[in-house]
């Protein structure tokens, strides 16, 4: 299905005249919006996550992804430098690289239907029987491979991340994201990274319920109840949003209250959770003093599909990717750093348990955007009702109980589908 | 005991000859999911040393020795605190899971601890009816027979897909 222009959804659609604090369920389950969406926002003027740097060390290397539902290929070239290609021959349009991952520095990339093959830079180099079987067939004298080529998509690299755009006339990550939030990519992923460990999880639900999720810092100590029920006081602790200029991606964050520093420290900096706990293995919140700023929590959003956390020690990459109007792949891709110790590995590693998709703070988020998908799903005429925190979305220095966030989420979001 | 779970693997071990060891040990792996399927949750840790590793993990973590899975506990206490979240904090739909396993191969180490390594097949069925493969793997265990009766030292459930539906909540 391809819709040039909103106008030409079977049944128009218009937002709301209160603006961002309604947002109409149709969104969230309408086939004619989901493909609008890949088309104006995954295939326009955004930055997608396309992989780690650490991916793709050597030449060669290469990587599959999505663009929305567009598949990709993100490969190292000779000369070091990383290229984003659609995953799709020039021939008949066959999946180039069928792995998850691989090296391609020997041969090149060759589609294994016709066996048409590319440099690593997604160039044709040569195709099978071009000059037939004994002078009988092949293709016309005029055919030029210098003219195919594999679809190439932009790419920036930013702190160890790549990223990629259809769009050519983007602006740079930096600009993207802005100042009130690069700071906090930098901070967090400005140094040689370490991989730790990776997983999925299918969640049945539209991509942007996730996308308001992340954002929601109003469910947080409500729907995950772990941190209450263990009496774990570290959550209970000074926060705020950041909202970025362009109001879609935003940093939730929380520091711990100022605590007694010579009880609660060890000599080697590293302190267990010792006050009120009630957990049996105490060593699940086992953190250091990592950075600083004093920040032990962090929640940042990158419009349109991508998330990281920082919560105690452990870092995440949480990449959602859409499988269909009503159904999302999220990734949970774990880091540490390269020169963290065997000590702070540990503890990343154990503090793990807490997110993912068995994780003790974050696991009820794999069921609650499908209970909103499955209670919303034949009320296209409905909406939601979004004005914790006012009707603005605007920064809070000191509260998280506010909706202003998945607010911002959906200016950006109407901005960019055209539905303002 | 290492974060890395295929630190574990020995390579001395030799076979395992006294069909009274295998009893033993078939009987903990499937008294153990049989512990698990009937919501005995509370018995989970005590299939385990007090100081016994448990944890999920996919498979292409696992053959890469990566040490960051799903889930990993290190000892009974957060084994305890996993079982007590569940059932007190954690919020997820009702479901049931059901463990089909395979038999074990096993082998013993200089130390006396025995190997195990089994397949399973774990189907989930939702408070509606709907039924689905959960999960498919193999257990690589490391069990001991020093107490009065056999405990796993070590347990790595392997995933075959590194995708899980909707949520894990239950030990596998
Ligand atoms: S489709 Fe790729 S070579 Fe024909
Ligand atoms: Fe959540």
């Amino acid at each position: 299905m391809v819709l040039a222009d909103a106008s030409e959804l079977s049944e128009p659609f218009s937002w709301p005249g209160s603006g961002v604090t309604r947002v109409p369920f149709r969104l969230f389950s309408d086939p004619e919006i989901y493909a609008l969406e890949q088309q104006r926002i995954f295939r326009g003027r955004v930055w997608n996550y396309l992989c780690l740097e650490i991916d793709i060390p050597n030449p060669g290397d290469f990587k599959t992804t999505f663009i929305g539902e567009t598949p990709i290929v993100v490969i190292r070239d000779e000369n070091g430098d990383i290229n984003a290609l659609v995953n799709r021959c020039a021939h008949k349009g066959a999946l180039v690289c069928l792995q998850e991952r691989g090296n391609k520095a020997k041969n090149g990339m060759t589609c294994v239907y016709h066996s048409w093959t590319y440099d690593l830079r997604g160039q044709l180099k040569g195709i099978a029987f071009r000059n037939g079987i004994k002078g009988k067939g092949g293709m016309p004298d005029d055919f030029d491979p210098a003219k195919h080529r594999m679809q190439r998509i932009n790419v920036e690299i930013y702190c160890g991340l790549v990223f990629g755009s259809f769009a050519d006339d983007m602006p740079s990550m930096e600009d993207y994201l802005g100042e009130k939030l690069s700071w906090m990519v930098k901070r967090n992923f400005d140094r040689p990274l370490k991989p730790l460990g990776v997983h999925s999880q299918i969640i049945h639900n539209n991509w942007k319920l996730y996308a308001e999720n992340v954002r929601d810092s109003y469910h947080a100590t409500l729907l995950h109840t772990f941190y209450v029920t263990f009496k774990v006081n570290r959550m209970d602790m000074d926060g705020g949003i950041v909202m970025g200029d362009d109001k879609w991606h935003h940093i939730s964050y929380a520091k711990r209250h100022e605590l007694d520093e010579t009880d609660e420290y060890d000599k080697a900096g590293v302190h267990a959770a010792q006050y009120e706990s009630k957990l049996s293995g105490p060593e699940l919140l086992k953190a250091w003093d990592e950075f600083p700023d004093g920040i032990t929590h962090c929640i940042q959003t990158v419009f349109p599909n991508l998330t990281f956390h920082y919560t105690l020690n452990s870092l995440c990459v949480r990449f959602f990717v859409p499988r269909g109007v009503d159904e999302t792949e999220l990734f949970w891709i774990y880091l540490g750093y390269e020169d963290d110790t065997e000590e702070q590995t540990r503890m990343r590693v154990v503090q793990g348990n807490l997110t993912g998709t068995a994780g003790l703070v974050s696991l009820e988020d794999g069921c609650i955007n499908e209970f909103v998908q499955r209670g919303t799903h034949m009320s296209a005429d409905k909406e939601a009702f979004l004005e914790m925190g006012g009707r603005d979305a605007e920064s809070s220095g000191n509260s998280r109980a506010t909706e202003a966030a998945i607010r911002g989420f959906w200016e950006g979001y109407c901005g960019i589908m055209g539905f303002r | 005991m290492s974060i890395f779970p295929a630190d574990v693997a020995n390579s001395n071990a030799t076979p395992v000859t006294d069909p009274i060891i295998r009893q033993q040990v078939e009987d903990l792996l499937i008294d153990y999911v049989h512990a698990v399927d009937d919501f005995e949750l509370d018995r989970w840790p005590n299939f385990f040393t007090e100081d016994g590793i448990y944890q999920i993990i996919p498979r292409e973590s696992y053959d890469q020795n990566l040490p960051l899975g799903i889930l990993f506990c290190d000892g009974r206490g957060m084994m305890v605190d996993r079982i007590l979240a569940l059932e007190t904090a954690n919020i997820f739909e009702p479901h049931t899971n059901s463990h089909i396993t395979g038999r074990p191969k096993l082998s013993q180490n200089d130390d006396d601890t025995i190997n195990a390594r089994s397949n399973f097949n774990i189907t989930r069925t939702m408070q509606d009816g709907r039924m689905e493969i959960y999960a498919t793997g193999k257990y690589i265990d490391v069990i001991t027979l020093a107490g009065d009766k056999p405990l796993f030292q070590d347990r790595r459930v392997v995933l075959e897909s590194r995708r899980v539906d909707i949520l894990l909540v239950y030990p596998l």
